[in-house]
């Protein structure tokens, strides 16, 4: 065969293999990055992982800083966060994918959803101090906190949320219709059941973005050194991110190695919130095939 | 393995001595076995495809005759697990080696696909792409190129007024006469095509079966049809497969008016398939 | 049995009333529920309604264009306050800037490379290690780039600050990568096998499908994933704060303090500005820019992935 041809056709297929190799080279640095991440965060903070470390309050002495009222502080933020965000959340979702007529406020509301999701969480910080903080006189309380993020991780469970309701097949529908249920009844009984495992993994990864989330909680004023633990939704509180930060500040090495510690919990909570998500979406995904 | 090539070669060199105005062939098939996973898609296949001749190749749905065509330019390997054994050599040249590179087989093969796939470009792009790729980079070339082979595929006075528009705006026929188009770009000694008219209405069939009869001086055309009126029409040679391997292959008169094999008769008269 | 019981009679009518009842309650619900969806209207009018109000007070107190021009920032100057948002913003675009350029080169490679060249093999442990990135909170990036990258990039770079643009805007860039390489991903993946088959039949190679074929199909929605990147970029908040410093700074140097729009927020709610002073006001005039910019780089990477949308 042509030996022009043929040697143009080797330079090519070297470009190729080339290209591969930068392209994967690109991939395995993101994969090198996150182990150097981890590596790096680990090996400094996992000495002060102790019981003390959880059951100390936080303290302006690096070796007795602990994390019992960030815990309890985060814990107290989910309770409020994961009702409320979850209540709007799916009673949007509901409405959009099975009420709502396809006219210009559906559309509207849509748009604004998905602007919403776009709005930085420093912004949504901006939002619960003027008017959860300020305006509704919550001071800077779990209450203030949840409600603010909730709103913060709202268009993420909608989404999510819309996209498992939309999955739940149609025949399901019409059974459930011809056996003379009520469109509520289809609803509640045979749409949610099928969709939840979807929703609850959407809604589980929300709930951990709203974990890990800082800049809303400095903007609302959320303190960090807290001596004691919340008493209700109008106690004032401390988080496990905002505890990191503060500590993260701070120029002694030895907080540099509480936030480590610190960063550690929190990842090991994202993570186990993951397994979860993971788990459920298994599950679903195993209930639609059978 | 051994014997079975031996043999495998006697029986090609049987055929083209019975057959001794058949002209060289191009493409030489001998025992060709293929897997996709553990499915045994191609079992034996002795097959030559001759210069400047249109073979037709027919059968049921699932025979393996796309995937027999598709081996040719070894496109059949982008699905991943795929096993191949036996010879195919393309002008005297191996092509399931190691040494035969698919992108140099495939500047020789054409290929045109069951649906129309022209690229989101404008017509003028999609017929220079091949040579482009090629290194032709001369302007007055490409557009030298890109006339003769839309002139080939008598499609040049439909679109020579808006060379640069998108592709997509060309009726499904048009589409597929671009593609054809596109693939003689580079000048190929072969043009596969796969069931190239299953998604053209009847006066775009016919466009297109004109197109192959006035192409076929230039370039052997190896084509898959479900079609056998279609086969009967454009072809000089016909293979029929059934599950994966060839019952029976001779000139296309010969084949439709007296089969050898009862399975040909049966399908060709339309009693199965 | 011909006659029916009273018994019967009254058990019929409870039913029948109870079925209207629920009939009641099935009508009310889509207003309940459009009542609840509603909020999220309300939400976002509040959030411009809250941010314009106070940014008009703002200007009631500064100068429109002294803010909008001014070169200088220093809201915490007790003889001369002064609020030109610039630096702030020449901040934020360093930070935008450096995270583009490592972000997208390394985020389309990543997505090419899963798309068009990986095994589902590799796939299939690539992409979760991407989620897994896309999933770690801010605050871990914040901490590493002070920690890891600013020590690290001190080393090749020594007269480099510790509170620095580059480790920063390089720590962002890892941080929206995962954001690029999905989207992209999933751009790429949805062109159609058959452009990839057509370019393959001519003899092309994967590296010239994939740059002629493939990414040009997918350019609308590639551009848009690298809109919303560059967005989050703009409104990401803990790793300028806790990597970048907080120094206000006109000029394009990359190794020393700046100051972004978002660490300025930051800045004031961990200071102790009271209420109703300039200083407060001047973070929701901040936090207006910042919301501004984000809504409508967001709205035209929308834009550009429906109108530019290619029909295959």
């Amino acid at each position: 065969m042509d030996h022009n041809l043929q040697a143009k056709i080797s330079r090519r297929i070297a470009k190729d293999s080339a290209m591969k190799w930068l392209f994967g080279s690109a991939a395995a640095i993101l994969v090198a990055v996150i182990a150097f991440l981890f590596y790096g965060i680990g090996a400094d903070g996992v000495d002060r992982l102790n019981l003390s470390f959880f059951t100390n309050f936080g303290s302006r002495f690096p070796e007795k800083a602990g994390l019992k009222a960030a815990l309890v502080g985060t814990l107290a933020l989910m309770a409020v966060v994961i009702p409320v965000s979850m209540f709007i959340g799916l009673c949007s979702a509901i409405y959009l994918e099975e009420y709502a007529p396809k006219n210009k406020w559906t559309a509207f509301i849509e748009m604004n959803i998905s602007n919403l999701a776009g709005v930085p969480s420093v912004v949504f910080g901006l939002l619960g101090l003027t008017v959860f903080v300020r305006a509704m006189s919550l001071g800077n309380s779990i209450l203030a906190a949840g409600l603010t993020m909730s709103l913060l991780i709202l268009p993420i469970i909608i989404v999510a949320s819309q996209e498992a309701i939309r999955s739940v097949p149609d025949a399901l529908r019409e059974a459930s219709y011809g056996m003379g249920a009520t469109k509520w009844q289809t609803i509640l009984h045979v749409i949610l059941p099928s969709a939840i495992g979807s929703i609850l993994t959407g809604s589980i990864l929300s709930f951990s973005r709203a974990i890990g989330e800082t800049a809303p909680l400095i903007v609302l004023g959320i303190p960090v050194i807290v001596q004691f633990l919340p008493t209700g939704p109008l106690s004032t509180f401390t988080a496990l991110p905002m505890q990191i930060y503060d500590w993260a500040k701070r120029p002694q090495p030895a907080f540099a190695d509480a936030a480590s510690a610190g960063i550690i919990v929190l990842l090991i909570m994202l993570v186990t919130m993951n397994a979860f998500a993971i788990y459920f979406r298994n599950r679903s995904e195993k209930k639609l095939k059978n | 393995m051994t014997t079975t090539l031996v043999r495998n070669d006697k029986e090609t060199q049987f055929r083209v001595m019975k057959n001794e105005n058949w002209q060289k062939p191009v493409y030489e098939t001998n025992g060709l076995n293929l897997w996709y996973g553990t499915a045994h898609a191609l079992k034996n296949i002795d097959l030559s495809i001759n210069e400047k001749e249109v073979t037709a190749i027919i059968g049921p749905s699932g025979c393996g005759k796309s995937t027999y065509l598709k081996t040719l330019n070894r496109m059949v390997e982008t699905v991943g697990g795929v096993t191949i054994s036996g010879n195919v050599t393309f002008m005297g040249n191996n092509i399931l080696g190691k040494s035969m590179p698919v992108e140099l087989l495939r500047s020789k093969v054409g290929m045109v696909f069951q649906k129309p796939n022209p690229f989101p470009k404008s017509i003028y792009e999609n017929v220079a792409f091949g040579p482009k790729i090629h290194g032709v980079r001369n302007k007055a070339i490409l557009d030298i190129i890109v006339e003769d082979s839309l002139r080939k595929a008598a499609l040049w006075d439909e679109v020579k007024d808006r060379l640069h528009k998108s592709a997509y705006g060309l009726s499904g026929g048009q589409q597929q006469r671009l593609c054809i188009a596109r693939c003689l770009a580079v000048d190929p000694e072969v043009i596969l095509m796969d069931e190239p008219t299953s998604a053209l209405d009847p006066v775009s069939t016919h466009k297109v079966e004109e197109l192959i009869r006035s192409i076929k001086n230039d370039v052997t055309i190896a084509i898959v049809t479900h079609n056998m009126q279609q086969a009967s029409r454009i072809s000089d040679r016909t293979a029929f497969f059934l599950n994966g391997e060839i019952v029976e292959c001779d000139r296309t008169s010969t084949l439709f008016s007296t089969p050898t094999d009862e399975r040909t008769d049966d399908y060709i008269n339309g009693r199965f398939g | 049995m011909s006659s029916i019981q009273p018994s019967e009679k009254a058990r019929t009518r409870d039913i029948i009333a109870a079925a209207k009842k629920k009939e009641r309650f099935g009508k009310l619900v889509p207003y309940l529920l459009l009542a609840v969806t509603s909020l999220t209207v309300l939400a976002t009018f509040g959030i411009v309604y809250t941010l314009l109000k106070e940014t008009f007070t703002f200007f009631t107190h500064i100068n429109i264009s002294d803010f909008v021009f001014g070169t200088e920032w220093a809201p915490f100057s007790n003889a001369d306050p002064s609020f030109g948002v610039l630096p702030l913003l020449i901040g934020t675009l360093k930070i935008a800037l450096i995270a583009i350029l490592i972000g997208v080169p390394a985020g389309l490679a990543c997505a090419i490379f899963l798309s068009e060249y990986a095994s589902p093999k590799v796939k299939k442990i690539v992409k979760p290690i991407i989620e897994l990135l896309a999933g770690i909170p801010t605050i871990v990036y914040g901490f590493f780039a002070l920690t890891f990258v600013t020590p690290l990039l001190q080393t090749i770079i020594p007269q480099l600050k510790l509170f620095n643009a580059l480790s920063a805007g390089i720590v962002v860039g890892i941080m929206i990568l995962p954001m690029i390489v999905s989207l992209s991903e999933d751009a790429l993946s949805s062109v159609p096998a058959s452009f990839r088959d057509g370019s393959y039949a001519l003899g092309s190679t994967k590296f010239e499908t994939a740059i002629r074929v493939v990414v040009p199909a997918a350019t609308s929605g590639i551009a848009a994933s690298i809109i919303l990147a560059t967005s989050r970029a703009i409104g990401e908040t803990m790793i300028v704060s806790l990597a970048a410093g907080s120094t206000p700074a006109f000029n394009l140097d990359l190794t020393g303090s700046i100051q972004t729009m978002t660490s300025y927020i930051v800045q004031v709610a961990t200071g102790d500005a009271g209420y109703g002073t300039t200083i407060y006001y001047s973070i929701y005039a901040v936090g207006f820019m910042l919301f501004l910019f984000t809504f409508l780089m967001n709205r035209a990477a929308l834009y550009i992935k429906t109108k530019f949308r290619e029909e295959y």
